[in-house]
């Protein structure tokens, strides 16, 4: 196995760190329960981005397993493991297309909202699903109800706060050949 | 600061086990208890939880926040279940004893009650351990023993910097909400939701630009001083496996036999129905 570098071992600590505060403390409940509207995912999406897949399923491995202690409600894996699956595939989607996160023009964002629609697609509409299946067998018909709504949440937020964040961070890196000569 | 992780520090038996033994102890539990439907293990499990949270000196008002949260949502998923499906039970164990109707197709059978019985006994046993694994383990021995029980000790180091920074960023992000509150920009529930999330967006670009800049500056010091050169290293907080450490997890690792066994000899349900 490659070994990390010291600096995606720090994205990963601070990463999960942010993804804690934000999900334990800006939650938005929503009307369907245990549910709720998590901003998280938006910055999951674009830590992904920033730096890579490994990076992205750690990340939201530890963060929603950190959430999950700090509530008590005991740690809801099928769940935790949707939220890894959703940074890994947001970070191998990224580099599939080659997705540049020094420059987020009209282009890159429509990458971005793409890979992440269906990244979430594939994680609530079927990873944790199919998870809770297994674990809980619980009926079909509430888990894809759940599911739906907190995919369909989680892609707004993410298109809303992921897109506003690659932006702004776009804005603060140099681009290549920014320069002129005159 | 607020305790976050709700460690609380007591003599007991529980508390000098060490952190890596819990952490085996709770995967083991919690894997026992998701792949059993057997309803007198279950039952038997959650007796002994509570059981061991009597042992670790814990009182009902340390955690009774939790388990307000906790039984509210137990509850929610109940009725959510019931509502989407009332006759899952029937479908599982294969009777259909009618106790009396509710409005239109809701019926309340036997086997749905069972069946609900089953999954609150589910979450009954696993969140007691939980409770019980977050209360009585230092959150600073959490990275030692994840090393000790296999991980790479980069990966629990990372465990470690997000422990170690969740204050530091719950304090800028409440700093930062008060001057975007004090410039104006209403986050409460006065605004609407796309309002709110607006609101949220201008507290997160700051917060994680921030903390981008922070970890370039953790790591290029860790890197300073050598992070990863070697292939282990040692913990501040680790501790050594004593007896009843061993105990504990030889017993916790037999339960999970037990559990699967039973699951896989007579198969996933425990059928009162079928006499």
């Amino acid at each position: 196995m490659k070994k990390f570098s010291v600096k995606t071992i720090v994205a990963i600590g601070i990463g999960a760190a942010l993804f804690f505060v934000l999900g334990r403390f800006v939650a938005i409940p929503s009307p369907v329960p245990n549910t709720s509207i998590s901003v998280q995912y938006g910055l999951l999406a674009f830590l992904s981005v920033v730096y890579g897949p490994i990076a992205g399923a750690l990340v939201g491995f530890i963060g929603h397993t950190l959430i999950d202690f700090s509530y008590g409600w005991g740690v809801w894996w099928s769940w935790v493991i949707a939220s890894a699956v959703f940074g890994l595939l947001m970070g191998l989607g990224a580099k599939l297309l080659k997705m540049n996160e020094t420059e987020m023009g009209k282009k890159g964002l429509i990458k971005f909202n793409i890979v992440q629609l269906v990244c979430h697609v594939i994680c609530w509409g079927a990873v944790a699903p199919v998870l809770d299946i297994l674990i809980y067998n619980e009926p079909l018909d509430k888990l894809f109800a759940q599911g739906l709504v907190a995919g369909v949440s989680n892609a707004v937020t993410t298109a809303i706060v992921g897109s506003l964040l690659c932006v702004a961070y776009a804005a603060t890196k140099t681009k290549a050949g920014s320069l002129t000569k005159e | 600061m607020i305790n976050l992780f709700n460690y609380i520090d007591r003599p007991s038996p529980i508390h000098r086990l060490t952190g890596a033994c819990k952490l085996v102890c709770l995967i083991a539990w919690s894997l026992a208890a998701m792949t059993s439907f057997y309803t007198p293990l279950l039952i038997a499990m959650t007796a002994a939880s509570l059981e061991l949270f009597r042992i670790a000196r814990l009182k009902v008002k340390d955690i009774s926040f939790m388990l307000g949260i906790m039984s509210a949502y137990i509850l929610l998923n109940n009725l959510l279940i019931f509502l989407f499906s009332p006759e899952h039970g029937v479908g599982i164990y294969g009777s259909r004893t009618v106790l009396f109707s509710l409005l239109g197709p809701y019926v309340v059978t036997a086997e749905q009650l069972f069946y609900h019985l089953n999954v609150i006994l589910k979450n009954a046993c696993t969140i007691p351990i939980v409770l019980l694994f977050v209360c009585t383990t230092n959150p600073s021995e959490f990275a030692a023993s994840l090393n000790r029980i296999g991980v790479s000790y980069r990966i629990s180091y990372a465990v470690a910097l997000a422990l170690r920074y969740i204050p530091d960023i719950q304090r800028e992000y409440r700093d930062i909400s008060l001057a975007q509150q004090a410039r104006g920009v209403e986050m409460s529930k006065k605004a609407s939701l796309v309002k709110r999330l607006k609101a949220a967006s201008t507290i997160l670009i700051p917060l994680i630009l921030s903390s981008m800049e922070r970890i370039e500056t953790i790591s290029n010091a860790m890197e300073l001083r050598g992070f990863g050169k070697e292939s282990r290293r040692s913990w501040y907080s680790g501790r050594k496996f004593t007896s009843m450490d061993i105990a504990c997890m030889v017993g916790c690792l037999v339960l999970m036999a037990v559990s699967l066994l039973i699951t896989w000899r007579s198969g996933r349900y425990f059928n009162p129905f079928a006499g």
